[in-house]
């Protein structure tokens, strides 16, 4: 039922990549060449508005974000195996139907523990 | 493959670019028509009649103006943000099926520059290379606001991906197939065995989650956080001058532009129209396949448009409790909803 796709295919993809890098590269040079440059010492301070500038902007951020981060690897990993499931959904019927269920009831188990932990709480 | 197959190939491939860099440019000028619209203005209307040549204008004025690489940034990461955010935008386009084979001379030309099997990883995959442009040229400018926006901007797009995957499963299970042409040749014409043959009326909730999903990983109004200018200034782009800024406002018109595309292909039946049997010239069908095509990636366009002028942005927790606790619970709702109505009911 699936069309085999040989590496042949994934050429074009290649070529589209080519033309889209040449153009962002001779962009990027013609309007580097063609710009005035005219810098003083004040235009190149980071914007803060208006402000002298506070030490480095490179603090570290809430760690929340990293939660999101971590639990975004686990769940879109956990959805990258039902994309296989999903293709043969037709062919496997019921078996295949709670086999997959079970899976998604272990998943959701997870995800409801998560926001009990308030893991996804912003405050 | 043959030489001239080769050719045909490079000039599809150069002409989507083309035609894609294009829309991109006027929807610049459509939003802010549009916006003038809804809001009781009248919009550009000075260079050329209509305005019609404000985005040539506004091109050239990116051109020519001063780039500034603010001394505490960090120069190559800071050029490699804007490139990558445009280039991954551009890519996407490579696997979308733009019209039914066209018949010129004996010789078939496929409207689609790949139709892999994996098409929809492929463009997975892209969109979720487009948050490193982001991250990247937001840390590199060694900006408070930019990097804020920066982190913003990752953590929304990484879980609005969740949701997004989750939404496409029910949509799998109903086409069983990966690949954006046979998905879209599925939804042949308007009507077939007594039901709509477009996905959107088999999967509604699929198409309303995606197209949710759509709005936040393209950083569209509402889920705009990223570059809200009453907090951030300008989000990740506040250092940026030049056409490095006008590559990522160019990189957010062209994924709005794709993802429009993405929509019309695997909800409203791509190039398909109703009445398509009627027509009995194959090629005069691949050709008002386009055009019905183009009209429904223009009205996806306009409706995002739409939205940005109507609802007011979302807050950061809020954006996040939708994102986590109301999509991605629906998300596998439709899931097991869409296997036990194909298991029983079919």
């Amino acid at each position: 039922m699936e069309t085999q796709s040989l590496p042949i295919n994934y050429l074009p993809i290649i070529f589209q990549m080519l033309v889209a890098i040449g153009f962002v590269v001779t962009t990027m040079f013609v309007t580097h060449k063609i710009g005035p440059k005219r810098k003083t010492k004040d235009k190149l301070t980071p914007f803060e508005s208006g402000i002298e500038v506070v030490g480095n902007a490179r603090t570290p951020a809430s760690i929340k974000y990293f939660l999101v981060a971590i639990l975004f690897v686990l769940f879109d990993v956990e959805v990258i195996f039902m994309y296989p499931w999903a293709v043969n959904f037709k062919d496997m019927g019921k078996t295949g139907m709670i086999e997959m269920f079970i899976f998604m009831a272990t998943l959701l188990a997870g995800f409801i523990y998560v926001i009990k932990k308030k893991a996804l709480d912003w405050d | 493959m043959e030489l001239i197959d080769l050719l045909i190939k490079i000039a599809l491939i150069i002409v989507i670019f083309v035609i894609s860099l294009v829309v991109a440019m006027y929807s610049t000028y459509a939003e802010r028509k549009i916006a003038a619209f809804f809001q009781d203005r009248v919009g550009p209307n000075r260079a050329g009649p209509w305005g019609i040549l404000q985005p040539l204008a506004d091109g050239g004025k990116m051109f020519l103006k001063e780039e500034i690489i603010p001394t505490n940034a960090t120069g190559f990461l800071f050029i490699v943000g804007p490139s990558l955010a445009i280039l991954t935008a551009c890519i996407g386009s490579a696997v979308i099926p733009w019209g039914q084979n066209l018949e010129i001379g004996g010789r078939v030309i496929p409207l689609q520059v790949t139709d892999i099997n994996v098409g929809i990883l492929y463009i997975f995959g892209v969109v979720s290379l487009g948050v490193y442009g982001i991250m990247i040229g937001g840390w590199a400018s060694n900006n408070k606001y930019s990097l804020l926006g920066a982190i913003r901007a990752a953590s929304q797009n990484i879980s609005y991906e969740i949701s997004m995957g989750l939404s496409i499963i029910a949509l799998l299970m109903v086409t069983g197939t990966l690949s954006l042409g046979e998905i879209a040749k599925q939804q042949h014409g308007f009507w077939a065995d007594g039901y709509f043959s477009w996905n959107v009326f088999k999967q509604p909730l699929g198409f309303l989650l995606f197209i949710v999903c759509a709005f936040a990983e393209t950083n569209r109004s509402p889920f705009d956080l990223p570059e809200c200018e009453t907090e951030l200034v300008g989000g990740y782009h506040t250092e940026y001058s030049s056409m490095k800024l006008g590559f990522y406002l160019f990189a957010e018109y062209i994924n709005m532009f794709i993802s429009s595309a993405v929509m019309a292909t695997l909800y409203f039946g791509g190039y398909n129209f109703p009445f398509m049997d009627l027509i009995h010239s194959p090629n005069l069908v691949a050709i008002l396949g386009v055009v019905a095509l183009f009209i429904k990636i223009f009205m996806f366009i306009f409706f995002f448009m739409w939205v940005r002028w109507t609802l007011p942005r979302f807050r950061y927790d809020q954006l996040m409790d939708l994102g986590w606790k109301t999509l991605i619970p629906l998300a596998i709702a439709n899931i097991v909803l869409t296997g036990i109505f194909m298991t029983f009911f079919k």
